[in-house]
């Protein structure tokens, strides 16, 4: 077992070099969260500061990507709103990973009455879209940045329950389990020694993706208003503002536009590399 | 492109109309009789004597519901339903003669029981009526005879028949007044047809309207809320109009096109940034001065509006008479602003801005936050929809700043009333009031107006923004809507299409 794990171990990094969308969603996903983390300490402009004598400027020396119907920076709202966007959705998936995962674990570990209430609980919140939460929420607690990563996050949660769930019920079937049921070792014990880290991939896999759902999630939220309020920079907002200035300044609904779509690719293409690399099933397959 | 298609689109369409007029062998020459106008707000009924949503009086006002008076597209009073009326010596009493041969859509009278009725359910002590105070100075009225009504007077008030000439004053009849809600009915030239909720409401021509007959048979008004979806329909042609456009950066773009109108003009809309009198900080008149040297109108205006929107600095339009031009009383001056709120001991404030759906507030609360925020007040902005602002901010005063637009005309005495919202509570304001309501004397009148114009300025009661504008947009070939809005109204009387 432990021989055959090192293989596994010492061609994943030739493996990863050699595949092309792994390489490519890895690039982007490091330009996004460098452009967001390099706002932090420098933008080109701040990005709350209106100047209206400067309102709608193409792209310029001072203005690389020119400026917005109130004379703001577009560049520098596209890196902060990279922080924004980057923020809410790495919340809500660690909402989602850390409500999830446990409560598809106990499932699988107890089944019966436990496991039954568990998931049949999962399946009545994942019938509320993360858009119905948010506005639930904004009805109690008015909108804003946390609200979207609360809705997001609840989200997330009954997707990583029954990925943890359904991977974890065939494990339990296994030789190595059954040798520590033997062995006399309790359900949580296995779950922490066996069953977690045999599924840990498909886990990270499954976290990429939802990361990706969760940066045109916060954009969809914040595009009805749902999410982080001005002046704080989102992309959703700029493409909302865009709108009717598509015919006077189509620039300031593309750009937007194109950083969620790059985002968003970057994420579920490196989400799918992973897959290809971590999956031993699908890498025996090639 | 969109251009391109929407030329080739408009072709298409003329082609067909001409191959389907050759086959039908149709006169394609008789003037259209019906209209869509697109409204942004849905009125959350049809009654303007039992709410104050400007939607209301958008759609019924001399549409469906009249006055014994109305005020015209000029903002003048003209008789409606009281075909003329004469005045005490004393001021005191007023006595209308009523027009004859005017029924309400059901068929009943219209008679003096019906004005008395009327305006005895506004004044009541259970009235729902939002304007109470226009009938605060009626003391009785009386049913002379049919055709003839006398209105006492508590003191003597020049303002009655523009008062009776609101939307909040026209006349009911006891047989339909309890269901004028969801079926009004009035003694207009139009009444309902339907309301299908949440997208339009169609009235149709009434047979047997008292008046100059009207040319449209049907008028729909479709409810649009999306800034991008008006500038859409009215390009495709699924509205014929939009008195009031919501994207006024789009309208460069109708002014290019021959096949629109484009009519700016002026409503009473008073844009005030409000700010709660009655509590910390705004309590002190300094942290309200400072907020009003904080704010450059200019550059809001630019922002927010394009440039459309004359700044104001009271609570007064520049069209109406008796305007004193105070905008240069707090000229924009950030270094000033910071010193007031140092004097004050109000450094580092942080305040709440509750902001209202329409585009004006929220566009316009962005920039007036980002201007507190360079005199160092932190803003936190609350977006709210209209039900919650109303409970919220109206009713229990529950913020420090909000942006608001007062569309009522001549509408000082807010500033006299105790519970309103934003807390002004002035005993020398009020007198001056008092003193400007009891007044007959037209040039008394107007230097009261300026007077009271320039005391709320002093107190920096709410830091006046601009005059919301009125950009009508509609189908060059429709004639005889209002440029302006002295009163909220789309008054269809004399609209027609060119032939």
């Amino acid at each position: 077992m432990s021989a055959t794990m090192a293989a596994g171990r010492r061609s994943l990094a030739a493996r990863a070099l050699g595949h092309p969308s792994f390489l490519l969603g890895a690039a982007i996903s490091l330009v996004v969260a460098a452009m967001a983390l390099l706002s932090f300490v420098w933008t080109p402009h701040d990005p709350t500061v209106l100047d209206i004598a400067r309102k709608l400027q193409p792209p310029s020396a001072t203005h690389w990507l020119g400026t917005d119907q109130y004379g703001r920076d577009v560049l520098s709202m596209i890196m902060h709103g990279a922080v924004t966007s980057m923020a809410v959705s790495f919340v809500a998936v660690g909402i989602g990973l850390g409500l999830g995962v446990p409560l598809g674990l106990l499932a699988a570990a107890r089944r019966g009455l436990v496991g039954e209430a568990v998931m049949r609980a999962n399946d009545f919140v994942f019938a509320f879209p993360a858009l119905i939460i948010a506005i639930m929420l904004r009805d109690i607690f008015g909108p804003g940045a946390i609200n979207a990563m609360v809705a997001i996050g609840i989200f997330n949660v009954p997707v990583f329950a029954r990925l943890a769930y359904g991977a974890a019920l065939p494990l339990w079937t296994r030789e190595f389990v059954m040798a520590a049921r033997v062995a006399g070792k309790g359900g949580g014990l296995i779950t922490l020694e066996h069953i977690l880290p045999n599924m840990l991939s498909l886990v990270i896999v499954q976290a990429t993706i939802q990361l990706s759902l969760g940066v045109l999630a916060e954009a969809a939220l914040s595009y009805v208003g749902l999410g982080v309020q001005p002046p704080a920079p989102s992309w959703g907002r700029m493409l909302n503002e865009a709108q009717t200035l598509m015919a006077l300044a189509p620039r300031l609904a593309l750009v937007p536009g194109l950083a969620i779509v790059v985002t968003v690719m970057g994420l579920n293409l490196l989400g799918d590399g992973l897959r290809d690399l971590l999956d031993p099933r699908l890498a025996r397959e090639r | 492109m969109y251009r391109r298609l929407m030329q080739h689109l408009v072709r298409g369409t003329a082609a067909a109309a001409v191959s389907a007029g050759i086959l039908l062998g149709t006169p394609a020459l008789a003037a259209r009789t019906d209209v869509i106008l697109g409204i942004r707000l849905e009125p959350p009924h049809l009654d303007p004597t039992a709410g104050a949503a400007a939607a209301i009086a958008e759609i019924v006002y001399n549409n469906v519901f009249q006055g014994l008076t109305r005020i015209d597209r000029d903002g003048t009073v003209k008789p409606s339903l009281a075909e003329r009326w004469e005045v005490s010596e004393d001021g005191k009493v007023y006595t209308f003669h009523l027009r004859q041969g005017v029924k309400f859509h059901d068929g009943t009278t219209f008679d003096a029981e019906d004005v008395k009725f009327s305006l005895d359910r506004a004044r009541a002590a259970d009235s729902v009526n939002p304007q109470k105070g226009l009938f605060e100075p009626i003391d009785t009225v009386e049913v002379v005879d049919p055709q003839t009504v006398r209105i006492t007077l508590k003191r003597p008030s020049g303002s009655l028949p523009f008062s009776l000439g609101w939307a909040a004053a026209v006349i009911v009849a006891p047989e339909s007044a309890a269901d004028n809600k969801t079926t009004p009915v009035g003694t207009g030239p139009f009444k309902l047809a339907e309301w299908v909720k949440g997208d339009h409401v169609t009235l149709t021509r009434s047979d047997g309207y008292w008046g100059e007959p009207v040319a449209l048979e049907k008028a729909t008004f479709k409810i649009i809320g999306d800034p991008t979806a008006s500038f859409a329909a009215l390009m495709a042609g699924d509205v014929d109009a939009f008195p009031i456009f919501p994207a006024p950066e789009n309208v460069p773009q109708f002014e290019a096109d021959p096949r629109f109108t484009v009519v700016v003009g002026d409503t009473e809309g008073k844009t005030v940034l409000a700010m709660n009198n009655g509590k910390k900080p705004f309590d002190d008149i300094r942290v309200r001065r400072a907020v009003s040297h904080a704010v450059d109108r200019k550059a809001l205006v630019e922002g927010a509006m394009y440039g459309y929107g004359k700044p104001i600095g009271s609570h007064f339009a520049p069209q109406d008479k008796g305007y004193v031009d105070l905008t240069g009383k707090y000229p924009f001056d950030p270094e000033k602003a910071k010193a007031l709120l140092k004097e004050a001991g109000a450094e580092n404030l942080s305040v709440r801005l509750v902001l209202p759906p329409p585009d004006y507030a929220r566009r316009g609360g962005e920039v007036l936050a980002a201007q507190l925020r360079n005199v160092g007040i932190s803003v936190e902005i609350v977006p709210m929809e209209w039900a919650q602002w109303l409970s919220e901010v109206f009713r229990n005063k529950n913020f420090d700043m909000t942006v608001v637009s007062h569309v009522e005309p001549l509408d000082l005495d807010i500033y006299a009333r105790d519970d309103y919202y934003f807390g002004y509570k002035d005993p020398e304001y009020r007198a001056l009031y008092e003193r400007f309501v009891a007044s007959t004397d037209e040039s008394e009148r107007l230097a009261l107006l300026g007077q009271l114009q320039e005391k709320l300025a002093d107190d920096a009661v709410n830091a006046w923004l601009f005059l919301l504008p009125k950009i009508g947009i509609w189908d060059a070939r429709l004639e005889g809507l209002w440029e302006n809005t002295p009163v909220p109204a789309n008054d269809l009387t004399e609209a027609k299409w060119r032939e």
